[in-house]
């Protein structure tokens, strides 16, 4: 049972009279839109109209017959008043042209000037950011009440403390992957021996600090860019300047100061279980033994390895952290800005982490790695 | 007459533990312009998203147009969603999408009708609620609280629905805005014979539009009927929720 049963739009052609009846609305019309749309395109010139038996008709329904019509009204129209209003609605509007686009003569070149200047903008912007982050810390020394400690730890916890699983899982499964192939390779020579030194070197020193980064910058930067950035479309950014608390000090600085901390941690941590995964592969495919691997870990690996790696997580860390910052804070209030910006800050904080990577290699290329 | 619109059957609601409906009958006529008022925490808007489909009430039966809800096919619940417009209190229009995207959105979703239709209806619907064709192209971000709510209006009558449910229509506009908005609303419902509910706080905004109020409290529908009808109600609730806006009018003089 419906309380309102469409009547189905009828047409009907003889000679020179056309007659309609029915529903003319989107709703009713839309089944059989396609079949009408032929029928009235052949009735065009037809000079009288009889709209007598419709019983309702929508903007949609009125802007379809004046269409028809040429947008005038055919010689003879029959029309109840009730369908007047409709056509009253669509007549001003029914000829609307769209908006001409705007011709650019050099168009590939403004857009090239136009992404030149908004890359340098954002890098301004970067720039003054890192400026008030620095000036927010030093305010701290003067000003020990206000150092946001609960935000810091609350932030230690969501970026250290659980991203741990995660990334020990990770770790000993790319520990266990990089211990199987080396150790392939390495039989080959008869050297299985220093399957201890290129893990011990190769995990410690670079891939335990990168993973942890692309990893951290995937977990904590992406969600540090899409808070901020809702914080933004809910009013939440105004609402404490309003109170006159900086965002740069509030929310800013405890994220930084807790990814500086958390992911040296975090590195030792991913690193530890890459070796224990590394170990585990070399005991079943080498037959070297956990305790031999660690006990020999300390002479073929110098220490200075260690340190670099820890350094190198404490860079990452506030790298990702500043990067993720200032994309949140450049969202602007729409959901397709909120979704391109927590993107571009994923890839642009793991591509940063990638070239600090790769200056760090140059600045330490004669520290820790002994030449025999 | 025809049967009613909407029409709540034994309405009961838990939520949170709580029981914020227990028996709640209402129907709704065509051709109504019916307000739900309450008491803050009463649940109007819960009742207003089971009238949506949003939410389904713990007992009892919502009947659109005749047919339960959740009855029929895919195609025939869409197809009876369409049949009704739903303005929401903040707008909730799409912020990656232009103002006249936002109105075409129904259009295009209906199939069947070309650009250059699609344009003279939104053109059409941006002209109804006074909105200027150099606003079509702002994002939602970019506009004001009473146009907001009027694009959202224009989109929510895109296809000409039958059936218009308002959340707080007037809800975070100044006096004046609020008073335009409604004469819009009054406007629309003479123009194109909608069947109207709305949910309100607002006396002014009752008083201008209501040709029915439900009062929702005490978990029911406590009183049904005109203005005046509810009004000469001897409840406490009732009393008071007039008395104190009659107070504040007084005070306004």
């Amino acid at each position: 049972m419906t309380t309102h049963a469409h009547s189905a739009p009828h047409f009907r052609h003889e000679g020179e009279r056309c007659q309609l009846s029915g529903d003319w609305t989107l709703t009713a019309l839309r089944s059989r839109l396609l079949f009408l749309r032929t029928q009235l395109r052949m009735s065009r010139g037809a000079p009288h109209w009889d709209l007598g038996g419709i019983s309702r008709i929508d903007s949609f329904g009125a802007l379809l017959l004046w269409r028809t019509w040429g947008l005038t009204e055919p010689e003879t129209l029959i029309m109840p008043p009730h369908l007047q209003a409709a056509f009253d609605r669509i007549r001003p509007v029914a000829a609307l042209k769209p908006p001409r686009p705007r011709r650019v003569r050099f168009a590939f070149i403004e857009r090239v000037g136009r992404r030149v200047l908004r890359e340098a903008e954002g890098l301004l912007e970067f720039a003054s950011m890192l400026g008030s982050v620095m000036i927010e810390t030093a305010r701290l020394l003067v000003e020990p009440r206000s150092i946001p400690l609960r935000e810091f730890s609350a932030a230690l916890y969501k970026t250290g403390m659980q991203a741990m699983p995660v990334s020990a899982l990770v770790g000993f499964l790319i520990g266990i992957v990089l211990s199987y192939l080396s150790a392939m390779q390495l039989q080959n020579f008869g050297a299985e021996a220093f399957i201890i030194n290129i893990l011990g070197v190769g995990i410690i020193r670079e891939l335990g600090p990168v993973l942890v980064s692309i990893l951290v910058a995937g977990r904590s930067g992406s969600a540090i860019t899409a808070q901020l950035g809702v914080m933004r479309v809910t009013e939440e950014l105004d609402a404490l300047a309003a109170i006159g608390v900086s965002a740069h000090q509030r929310l800013i600085l405890p994220r930084v100061l807790a990814l500086a901390v958390a992911m040296p941690l975090l590195v030792v941590w991913t690193s530890a279980s890459a070796l224990a995964g590394g170990m585990l592969a070399a005991q079943l495919q080498l037959e070297i033994d956990w305790r031999f691997f660690l006990g020999s870990l300390p002479h073929v690996v110098p220490v200075q390895n260690l340190y670099i790696g820890l350094s190198k997580g404490c860079v990452f860390g506030v790298a990702i952290a500043l990067i993720a910052c200032h994309f949140g804070l450049r969202i602007k209030p729409n959901t397709e800005s909120l979704a391109r910006k927590t993107t571009t800050s994923v890839v642009t904080a793991i591509t940063a982490v990638l070239l600090l990577d790769s200056v760090f290699a140059m600045l330490t290329r004669g520290i820790g790695l002994p030449v025999r | 007459m025809s049967a009613p619109l909407i029409e709540l059957e034994g309405i009961a609601t838990r939520l949170g533990g709580h029981w914020v409906h227990r028996e709640v009958n209402l129907s709704v006529a065509r051709g109504d312009l019916l307000a739900l008022v309450g008491g803050s925490g009463a649940g109007k808007t819960t009742l207003l998203r089971q009238m949506i489909g949003l939410m389904r009430p713990t007992h009892g039966e919502v009947r659109l147009f005749g047919e339960p809800h959740h009855r029929g096919r895919r195609r025939e619940r869409f197809a009876r969603l369409r049949r009704m417009g739903v303005l929401f209190q903040h707008g909730a229009l799409f912020s990656a999408l232009s103002v006249y995207d936002n109105v075409a959105f129904p259009l295009r979703e209906a199939g069947g009708l070309s650009e250059e239709e699609i344009r003279a209806l939104v053109h059409a619907k941006l002209n109804q609620v006074e909105l200027e064709a150099r606003h079509a192209l702002l994002m939602p971000a970019e506009l004001s609280g009473g146009m907001v709510k009027r694009a959202a209006l224009a989109r929510a009558l895109a296809l000409e629905p039958e059936l218009l449910l308002l959340d707080e229509p007037t809800a975070g506009l100044d006096p004046d805005r609020s008073a335009g908005f409604v004469r819009l609303i009054r406007q629309l419902h003479a123009e194109l014979g909608l069947t109207m509910v709305f949910v309100t706080h607002d006396l002014d905004t009752l008083q201008a539009l209501a040709t029915r109020v439900a009062v929702l409290a005490e978990h029911r529908i406590l009183a049904e009927g005109t203005l005046d009808q509810i009004r000469a109600v001897d409840h406490p609730f009732i009393q008071k929720f007039f008395r104190y806006h009659a107070a504040v009018d007084e005070t306004a003089d």
